[in-house]
């Protein structure tokens, strides 16, 4: 068997070659992604077009997976209470999830709206997150509606009752989102009290507590107290002035005793996000 | 060109799951990497050959969707792709410690590399942080794993090595 094998590929060239040679395509590509556009562009559409459809399908099954595991889950429930009223537990129980999830939606959906209404004056989009990272260290993740839909790199993404972060790629039908608690996002935000700037870093470290942190607050007064509110400032390069960054939950002073920094926690639940609004605005740059 | 097309799917089918199922049924927020123990396996189970290209295009589907620069992953799983044909020597089907330490190890050659490449470089110098509460973690999590999808894609190779087999016999 190997013989024959090693007869049939007699010419082939040896994997050491191979390596090298695939290993200088991926510097170049590196450096063409670094200084151009040239290859990201046409290759983001084509795999677009190749994978998303499946994440999407994989999607669907799933949400229709945990809404059948919620039923019987629920249904457990309800038949251990009321083991004498079985039948008609039963019956209820279905329509009762059914209401149920009719509920959870109308709430999303009214939250979204509310959320429209506070930041009225921007055009929107809503978007469904469709994929997340594969790995552990960043927090990126996928949505279903891309340049088709208007979307571009850098426009800001919010959700649930806050800022939730930017779009750092885009294909024709799908974009990637930069979560503010990645570990290399930074967002220009402000004290919404008494409008003094900081700068809001994700942090892996502090992700499993659910909260991200901030320095470079100039507060010689001690205004600043927790439980204040944090919105984007107006100086931010990529983000729209006034969107809700969170809430501090600590302040400390710096060694420097000149700055303050500390904790805060993001307004966004960012373990059970499942639909975004994109802004379609972008900030207003100087060219 | 069936088994081309075969493990091709496989790698899509790993990423998906790695993307959206996995996403869902994650350990503390941990998720396992799938596509480690695609281009390990194929790696010591077809040779060098086979673990780059597996790795290279496991990689590129990362670059394209989640990465920051296009190849950096690429490099990344082609070069564990590339280390794990080397074994190939040692590889019999019916052992599995060999895989599960290969396929650990690779594991742990991507978080480290994952650490010193997007983390150390930009001054995050916490490595024990790192290494208890993301790599320990995703290894963990990703052996368990290992312990059914490996099952899987050694049926899969297996049945492909059979089904060369006798065509090879049939036209030679």
């Amino acid at each position: 068997m190997s013989r024959m094998r090693i007869k049939k590929s007699k010419f082939s060239i040896p994997s050491k070659y191979i390596l090298l040679v695939m290993t200088v395509l991926c510097i170049i590509m590196m450096v063409l992604t670094f200084t151009t556009n040239v290859i990201t562009g046409p290759l983001e559409a084509v795999s677009g077009y190749v994978v998303i459809p499946f994440q999407k399908g994989i999607n669907e099954v799933g949400m229709w997976l945990t809404s059948r595991s919620d039923n019987i889950k629920r249904m457990n429930e309800l038949i251990v209470e009321n083991t004498e009223l079985q039948s008609a537990v039963d019956e209820m129980a279905l329509e009762i999830n059914l209401l149920q999830q009719d509920k959870y939606e109308l709430s999303r959906l009214r939250e979204l709206y509310e959320l429209d209404e506070q930041y009225g004056s921007y055009t929107k989009i809503g978007a469904r997150v469709i994929g997340m990272d594969p790995g552990n260290w960043f927090s990126i993740f996928l949505i279903d509606k891309g340049t088709n839909d208007g979307i571009q790199i850098n426009q800001n993404v919010i959700a649930g009752s806050g800022l939730v972060g930017r779009i750092v790629e885009v294909g024709p039908n799908w974009a990637t989102v930069k979560s503010i608690i990645d570990d290399s996002s930074n967002v220009s935000a402000m004290v919404l009290s008494t409008s003094d700037t900081v700068i809001v870093s994700g942090d892996l470290e502090l992700m499993n507590d659910g909260i991200i942190s901030f320095e470079q607050l100039k507060d010689e007064d001690d205004f600043v107290a927790e439980g204040d509110q944090l919105v984007t400032s107006r100086i931010s390069d990529i983000y729209l002035p006034g969107l809700t960054v969170g809430y501090i939950t600590e302040v400390h002073k710096d060694p420097n005793n000149l700055t303050k920094s500390g904790y805060l926690t993001p307004a966004v639940d960012f373990k059970h996000i499942d639909t975004v609004l994109v802004i379609l605005e972008l900030k207003q740059t100087v060219e | 060109m069936l088994r081309r097309i075969v493990v091709f799917l496989i790698i899509i089918t790993g990423y998906l799951l790695q993307c959206t199922v996995f996403q869902k049924i994650s350990l503390g927020g941990t998720v396992p990497n799938i596509l480690i123990i695609i281009t390990s396996s194929f790696g010591f189970m077809r040779g060098k050959k086979a673990g780059l290209l597996i790795g290279f295009i496991s990689g590129l589907l990362i670059d394209v969707f989640y990465g920051d620069i296009l190849g950096f992953y690429a490099l990344i799983y082609m070069g564990i792709g590339y280390i794990n044909g080397f074994f190939k020597r040692l590889f019999y089907p019916e052992d599995i410690k060999l895989p599960l330490i290969l396929i650990s190890g690779s594991e742990l050659l991507y978080c480290f590399s994952a650490y010193v490449f997007l983390f150390l470089l930009r001054s995050r110098f916490h490595f024990s942080f790192y290494f208890v509460k993301i790599i320990l973690p995703e290894i963990v999590y990703t052996v368990l794993v290992t312990l059914v999808f490996y099952k899987a894609i050694l049926w899969v190779n297996e049945k492909l090595e059979i089904r060369e087999r006798r065509s090879a016999s049939k036209f030679v």
